[in-house]
């Protein structure tokens, strides 16, 4: 019997479907899980230590960008308190090589790629859009329009093939942004160029204020990758051991060209969407606190105690860390802004087209008129 | 910018300094194949881009010639093509990209207003984005709809985009070459009408720069102001008028973004007269900006107010209505007759 199929139709579904319960390597409780974790392995106790420290201290940079919301000095902070393993485990196995596409929940994730944090807040704080070199650190711009970012990735990944340069993009994204037709396209041609890219969707089971059930009727958002012959992996998004082994094994595979790989990690939004947010009026106290108990931070430090790989005095001096961190945050932001209206026309393009020179021209000259004689 | 292009121009080694006839669809595809053979960092994708050579075969032979890692297809998706653009750029490649169809460039919106035209703005201007968005533009072949859309509009209001559009088949060769070298995101936009249409010249890059309009017959009673598929129309309006004792310059906009206020500005001070014409719908459209922007710096000198000759306010008719809607040279000589002579009782 011939089969029909058209060429490139390789009728295989091997090893492209997720686990049916997402992977975990240390529990809630910070006990190493019974159960086999398919391809994830536990990252060794240094990593651990590190992705411990790196989460400590980016829920104080968190906790503190959204006190500076109350104080009028950041216009607006989407917190990511609660996805903090993914914001830390997403960052930490990237080479230095590799690009980092984040959206603008994953202000944490950009501070961990090693951008000081009063870059990253230029955004929000209303400077400028992007105040950090994308060059630099190999950072795109947090992206603010849903999953357009992943297009982006895909390309900036398929170019690193086609130059052979071993470089991998790994872009970050929500359970909302899995409905944007962008999410499609990338992970279509994601899978047609075998493209060295790496979707991590922060299932947080809400966009806003929409549940994920009314999102999508999909198993599970991981068991999309296989309409796009793309492997992927379901995770507890909390276990920042899982996120790592997780993103490692996906990076491994692309720069060994084995091409993209969809990570599922499933977590919570502690916080409301932003500050401007009031989450009360579509989910229970009661499921918050219920997350609440499977803080990312609290397991891990539990992990580490009893094995005596954190004590108390080295989580005395990771305490203070954080608080110098916050107060460097506080300083840099409580400074008055320095802002250059004359900026507002210098890279519209390469060089200013003569009618953007006549518009500054004529705002100085505006400003000089209002400026006291003096 | 320039002299960027004039560096290893193979097609004017090859074709010689000897004038030829060529039509536009070759004068492009000569363009993509002296930008791919001058820089390797240069790609060309989109839809059927590849084996079949495009819809229009503008990329015909480019894909044999260069390579699938240089120029390929994708799959069916407008805004995939623009967003891993956008991607490839960040890293150090110049992609060049064709939209089959003007109406089909739509889904890719986003990508091109959000992301292409504002990221060098978002980075203080860390990161470039050199990519050319083919788009074939207008009607006048016959299509049926969203085939002959006149989207220009769309792009030149949104700050960041350059926006171009060849007139002539050695413009066209010119202006794509000035566009893959040009730092800036550029949308290109091809009027398809003209593909067919010949011209006896040689290919170079040498010339006005990207950012130019340019006289294309001289005239001192009026400033006719056209762009794309409506210079050929003008100049045959032009040589029309003559016949009426108008004496008529014909300006080939080329830059449609930014906005050649000088050259522009110096015809219509001198003709004291000026009528624009696109194929595009009139309210809100190009022709709107030009008739403003040249109202306030030629006022004084003008002797009418400037009219406009477009298409109507309509979604772009049928095959068989479409001539009733696109601009006529009838068309523009009754508006150059309603310019306010002396000797006019109106």
């Amino acid at each position: 019997m011939t089969t029909l199929a058209h060429p490139g139709e390789t009728l295989s579904a091997d090893g492209l479907l997720p686990s049916a319960a997402p992977l975990a390597l240390i529990d809630a409780d910070g006990r190493l899980t019974p159960e086999a974790a398919g391809e994830l392995t536990l990252p060794a106790p240094g990593v651990l230590r590190e992705l411990h420290r790196r989460m400590v201290l980016g829920r104080r940079f968190d906790t503190q960008a959204t006190a500076l919301t109350r104080q009028g000095r950041l216009a607006v902070y989407p917190s990511s308190r609660g996805q903090d393993a993914c914001q830390v485990g997403a960052v930490l196995p990237l080479r230095d090589s590799d690009w980092l596409f984040p959206t603008y929940r994953d202000s944490v994730a950009v501070v961990t790629r090693g951008v000081p944090a009063e870059d990253v807040l230029a955004l929000l704080r209303g400077d400028w859009h992007c105040g950090y070199d994308p060059y630099r650190y190999r950072v795109a711009p947090q992206c603010t329009p849903l999953a357009t970012n992943t297009l982006h990735a895909v390309g900036l990944a398929h170019a690193a093939r086609l130059q052979a340069k071993d470089q991998v993009a790994l872009v970050m994204l929500g359970d909302g942004a899995t409905s944007e037709g962008d999410t499609h396209e990338a992970l279509n041609f994601a899978g047609v160029w075998k493209a060295p890219v790496v979707f991590l969707v922060q299932n947080n089971g809400y966009a806003i204020s929409v549940p994920l059930a009314k999102q999508t009727a999909a198993p599970t958002l991981a068991a999309k990758g296989i309409g796009y012959g793309i492997p992927s992996l379901l995770i507890d998004g909390n276990d920042a051991a899982a996120v790592y082994s997780a993103v490692r094994v996906a990076v491994d595979r692309a720069s060994a060209g084995g091409g993209p790989t969809l990570i599922e990690a499933v977590t919570y939004r502690i916080e409301a969407h932003t500050n401007a947010d009031d989450a009360t009026r579509y989910r229970s106290s009661d499921e918050v606190s219920t997350w609440l108990e499977r803080d990312p931070i609290a397991r891990l430090t539990a992990y580490l105690s009893a094995r005596g790989l954190l004590d108390d005095a080295a989580a005395g001096r990771l305490a203070a860390e954080a608080e110098r961190l916050a107060d460097g945050v506080r300083e840099r932001m409580n400074a008055e802004s320095t802002v250059d209206p004359a900026e507002l026309f210098e890279h519209v393009y390469a060089h200013p087209t003569a009618a953007l020179e006549r518009q500054r021209a004529a705002l100085l000259a505006e400003l000089q008129e209002q400026e006291p004689a003096s | 910018m320039t002299t960027v292009m004039s560096a290893s121009a193979s097609a004017e080694e090859t074709a010689a300094a000897v004038p030829a006839p060529v039509t536009m669809a070759a004068a492009l595809n000569a363009a993509l194949a002296d930008s791919l053979a001058a820089d390797d960092r240069v790609v060309v994708f989109g839809e059927d881009v590849g084996t079949l050579g495009g819809v229009f075969r503008i990329t015909d032979g480019l894909a044999s010639r260069f390579g699938e890692r240089r120029v390929f297809d994708t799959p069916l998706a407008e805004a995939g093509i623009v967003g891993t653009a956008i991607g490839m750029a960040m890293n150090g490649l110049v992609p060049v990209v064709e939209m089959q169809f003007d109406a089909f460039a739509y889904p890719a919106f986003e990508q091109v207003t959000s992301h292409l035209a504002k990221l060098r703005n978002r980075t203080r201007g860390r990161l470039a984005l050199p990519v050319v968005i083919r788009v074939p533009f207008g009607g006048g072949i016959g299509g049926v709809e969203h085939h002959s859309d006149s989207s220009e509009a769309y792009y030149t209001h949104t700050p960041g985009l350059r926006v171009v559009t060849p007139g002539t088949p050695a413009d066209a060769y010119r202006l794509l070459r000035q566009a893959v070298a040009c730092p800036d995101p550029v949308l290109f936009f091809e009027p398809k009408r003209r593909y067919w249409s010949r011209e006896t010249a040689v290919l170079s890059v040498d010339g006005p720069p990207v950012d130019r309009a340019v006289v294309r017959r001289p005239g001192k009673d009026v400033t006719l102001i056209a762009y794309g598929g409506m210079v050929a129309t003008a100049l045959e309006a032009a040589a029309a008028a003559l016949e009426e004792g108008w004496d008529v310059e014909v300006i080939d906009l080329r830059s449609l973004s930014p906005f050649d206020d000088q050259t522009l500005t110096a015809s219509v001070r001198r003709t004291g007269r000026a009528v624009v014409v696109h194929e595009a719908a009139g309210f809100a459209g190009y022709g709107a900006e030009v008739a403003a922007r040249l109202t306030e710096q030629c006022f004084h000198y003008l002797e009418a107010p400037i009219l406009r000759v477009t298409g109507f306010d309509i979604p772009y008719p049928p095959p068989h209505l479409e001539k009733f809607h696109l601009p006529s040279t009838d068309r523009i000589l009754d508006a150059i007759a309603r310019l306010q002579w002396e000797g006019d009782n109106a």
